[in-house]
């Protein structure tokens, strides 16, 4: 499949800054692409316009060459946050977090080292690398076709950043899941891509 | 004895407060035979052993009249809090999510409720309606759903712009869904919260409206009514036709809140370090 | 090397919290758990831990800011004397500065411009603020607004006016710097540096390693609540100097060095292991491990684990 966002500008209301200004990128089911941007820039609300969470001013978001609005229920394309935290309802246990989402593998929690234990807890009983595991669970459901991901390891310690990144490699590479990185840190996006691209 | 934490002494406060006002309710229900009985061998009697309350001119019992005016007042309470809540549920909902027309329309209403003097609206609805019972209820019910609509109203629109509200959606889950799953769980502590502590309002503008001569007729046993009587006796000494009742009134609209407040304690997430 | 003057001294601090469970019970968390971190005078020491493991707590417990239901313990001493809660109310603002995590801070009720020279209008404080404005490409404009009316990024560098518009002693900086531009970074960065260059004591708590070896002079390591090694910057920059398995551990997953990883999670506060918390995650882990682990002097820094040499 091929996710591809054409000439997409935006800005919030009417009279504050442009974020995005015609900005193109493709991106196929095999490639893991990284984009390098620097915080402010954009890259959070480029993600939620390619993910369908907003609509651009101008250009469009297409999936296979329809645009991606068209596809209900869940949606193909699915975004994992920076900060895990506000992704989660806090008034539901971790169980059914994750149960919100597609059917899951066994496999994939297991990958994530996510503990059973921690399916009985409460999202502000974890700390956010816990958290951020969870996250990237369910965005890994069995229809998800692309991941994007925006900073998702930025607030975690280095050990976890590079556990959850060799984890969603390996995942996305064994089931044909397109991936869109996003980070300020190019020695990350050199270690985790296959090609990276500058958004400004 | 192992000393009580904070949520143990607020659950206990909260089971106290209505463990009462039950009481009280069915206690006045069952005596209200008593309360209208007449005994001119006993009347204007202090209060004694015997009528705690003292006795009035027609030698009616005073402990009883107030316990039963009182369960009148609670059972107006509930259902005009009841009614009241609903509608401001139904209203905050509507405003919150059908669109921008539907939401300036309600804010509206609710700025125009606002605007004028309860007291003054609720007499005019009663009035309207014909006083009595159905006048009381219909008169509080309209008049006092406004600030819990308004919190409703928020808290959904708070809720819809909520990134995980957001992620639930591209996560194929249907608007019901969403709505069962995301927003009653949150909506509804603040709900019930809001309706506890809408009857102690309900009460105290019945029995305003009572003692003003536009609620309740003058035969029922309702508190209103026995303070408004109490007052032509009140300058010949008979102290005590006024003073209890009001002290119970005060008392059932306290526990009331106190009943409110420490429940809110309990359900609030953020207040849980009490 | 002459020994400069010892600013902030914190001696096995911690910080917990009352928190109810389900239902009734009720459950004390150490949050932080002992904390050891020491500043002089002129020197910058980042306090590095990942998000989430409790140490923006750290500044608020200086600053004597915490919630109503945290307790406070072990010893600050802030020059050379205990710091009470009647020094940090006196101290707070003028000689300890802080740069908060957020606008939550500010007054909401006051414009930015009185509010960061509080309220003082002689023409030397304003024309001060104005180059320190100047310097952050804020418009002057901005002193009109109120901090609703600010955006992220303004938010952050406004935060960090306040810290030098004064001429503080210490200043203590929560994670000054998520959501700016990486050449705003850098600068906020470089002012902090000179505010240390000038003989002040930076204290800087940040989630970000590369950052902090960037600017910082020393690095304390947090972990799962305690301090578990305080070394040089230049002590990162070989594997073999680093003196705790958890630090090497982070070094080895630094994207540039190799971005290996060990198994494991750093643990929430509520299910620490006894004795060392990064035990269960270590190669040297044996039987002692799980006792007291004193911290302790070892090659010029300091190190919280039995093994290390």
């Amino acid at each position: 499949m091929i996710l591809e966002a054409k000439h997409i500008s935006f800005r919030y209301g009417t009279d504050s800054r442009q974020i995005l200004n015609d900005f193109s990128l493709k991106l196929t089911c095999e490639e893991r692409v990284g984009l390098i941007a620097p915080s402010g820039s954009g890259k959070t609300t480029f993600c939620k316009i390619l993910a369908g969470y907003e609509k651009p001013d101008e250009g469009e978001v297409l999936l296979d060459g329809r645009p991606l609005s068209e596809y209900k229920g869940y949606c193909p394309v699915q975004m994992i946050w920076q900060h895990p935290e506000q992704v989660v309802n806090p008034r539901l246990c971790m169980k059914e977090v994750l149960a919100e989402g597609d059917h899951l593998e066994q496999r994939i929690a297991e990958g994530l080292g996510i503990e059973t234990d921690w399916l009985n807890r409460y999202p502000a009983e974890l700390s956010g690398g816990e958290l951020q595991r969870f996250c990237i669970a369910r965005a890994l459901g069995e229809r998800t076709r692309f991941v994007l991901a925006d900073e998702i390891s930025t607030m975690l310690d280095l050990i976890t950043q590079s556990q959850i990144w060799s984890f969603l490699i390996q995942e996305v590479e064994k089931r044909g899941i397109g991936l869109l990185a996003v980070s300020h840190s190019t020695p990350l996006l050199k270690q985790v891509c296959t090609r990276v691209e500058d958004l400004e | 004895m192992r000393r009580m934490n904070g949520r143990q002494k607020t659950a206990l406060l909260f089971g106290a407060a209505v463990i009462f006002l039950v009481l009280v309710t069915i206690a006045g229900q069952v005596l209200s035979e008593a309360a209208m009985a007449t005994d001119f061998s006993r009347k204007d009697r202090p209060p004694c052993p015997e009528y705690l309350f003292g006795t009035d001119w027609m030698g009616r019992d005073m402990f009883v009249r107030t316990l039963t005016g009182l369960s009148m007042s609670i059972r107006i309470g509930l259902l005009a809090a009841g009614v009241s809540s609903l509608l401001a549920l139904f209203l905050g909902i509507v405003s919150a999510t059908m669109g921008r027309a539907v939401d300036s329309l309600v804010t509206w209403v609710i700025d125009l409720v606002m605007g004028i003097p309860h007291i003054l609206l609720l007499i005019l609805i009663s009035y309207a309606c014909g006083k009595g019972f159905k006048g009381v209820v219909i008169g509080v019910s309209l008049t006092h759903w406004t600030s819990l609509a308004r919190l409703i109203r928020g808290e959904v629109l708070q809720l819809k712009e909520a990134s995980y509200i957001k992620a639930a959606g591209k996560l194929g889950l249907s608007p019901w869904q969403i709505a069962w799953k995301h927003m009653v769980p949150h909506l509804f502590p603040q709900f019930l919260v809001g309706l506890i502590l809408l009857f102690p309002h309900a009460i105290l503008h019945e029995a305003s409206i009572t003692f003003l001569g536009f609620g309740l007729s003058p035969e029922q046993p309702a508190v209103g009514v026995i303070l408004s009587e109490s007052m032509q006796y009140l300058a010949m000494g008979k102290w005590w036709l006024a003073l209890f009742p009001g002290l119970l009134l005060v008392l059932t609209v306290a526990l009331f809140d106190v009943a409110g407040e420490s429940l809110r304690k309990l359900l609030d997430p953020g207040s849980a370090h009490v | 090397m002459d020994k400069k003057k010892v600013i902030l001294e914190i001696k096995n601090l911690s910080i917990s919290f009352q928190q109810y469970d389900k239902g009734f019970g009720r459950t004390e968390l150490d949050v932080i758990r002992d904390l050891n971190v020491t500043v002089h005078e002129g020197e910058m020491v980042a306090v590095v831990g990942s998000s989430g493991s409790g140490k923006s707590l750290l500044a608020h417990g200086i600053l004597g800011i915490l919630p109503y239901n945290g307790v406070i313990g072990g010893t600050i001493l802030y020059d050379g004397g205990e710091l009470t809660r009647k020094r940090k109310e006196q101290l707070r603002g003028n000689e300890i500065v802080l740069v908060p995590q957020s606008v939550a801070f500010l007054d909401p009720l006051m414009k930015i411009g009185p509010q960061i020279r509080k309220g003082k209008k002689d023409p030397e404080s304003k024309e001060k603020l104005n180059r320190i404005f100047e310097s952050y490409h804020l418009k002057q404009e901005v002193q009109e607004l109120y901090p609703f009316e600010l955006s992220g990024g303004m938010n952050r560098r406004v935060l960090v006016s306040t810290a030098m518009m004064g001429n503080p002693r210490l200043v203590i900086a929560d994670e000054p710097t998520p959501g700016l531009h990486m050449k705003m970074v850098r600068r906020v960065m470089s002012h902090f540096r000179e505010l240390a260059d000038r003989g002040a004591g930076v204290l800087l708590i940040t989630h970000d390693l590369e950052q902090a070896l960037e600017v910082a002079d020393r690095v304390a390591v947090f972990y799962a609540g305690t301090t578990v090694e305080d070394a040089d910057v230049s002590d990162f920059a070989r594997e073999e100097t680093l003196r705790h398995p958890y630090s090497r551990a982070l070094w080895r997953a630094l994207p540039q060095n190799g971005f290996q990883f060990i198994g494991g999670t750093q643990p929430y506060v509520k299910d620490l292991p006894e004795g060392c918390p990064f035990g269960p995650r270590c190669e040297q882990f044996c039987e002692a491990c799980r006792g007291e682990i004193p911290y302790r002097e070892l090659r010029g820094g300091k190190v919280r684990c039995l093994c290390a040499e």
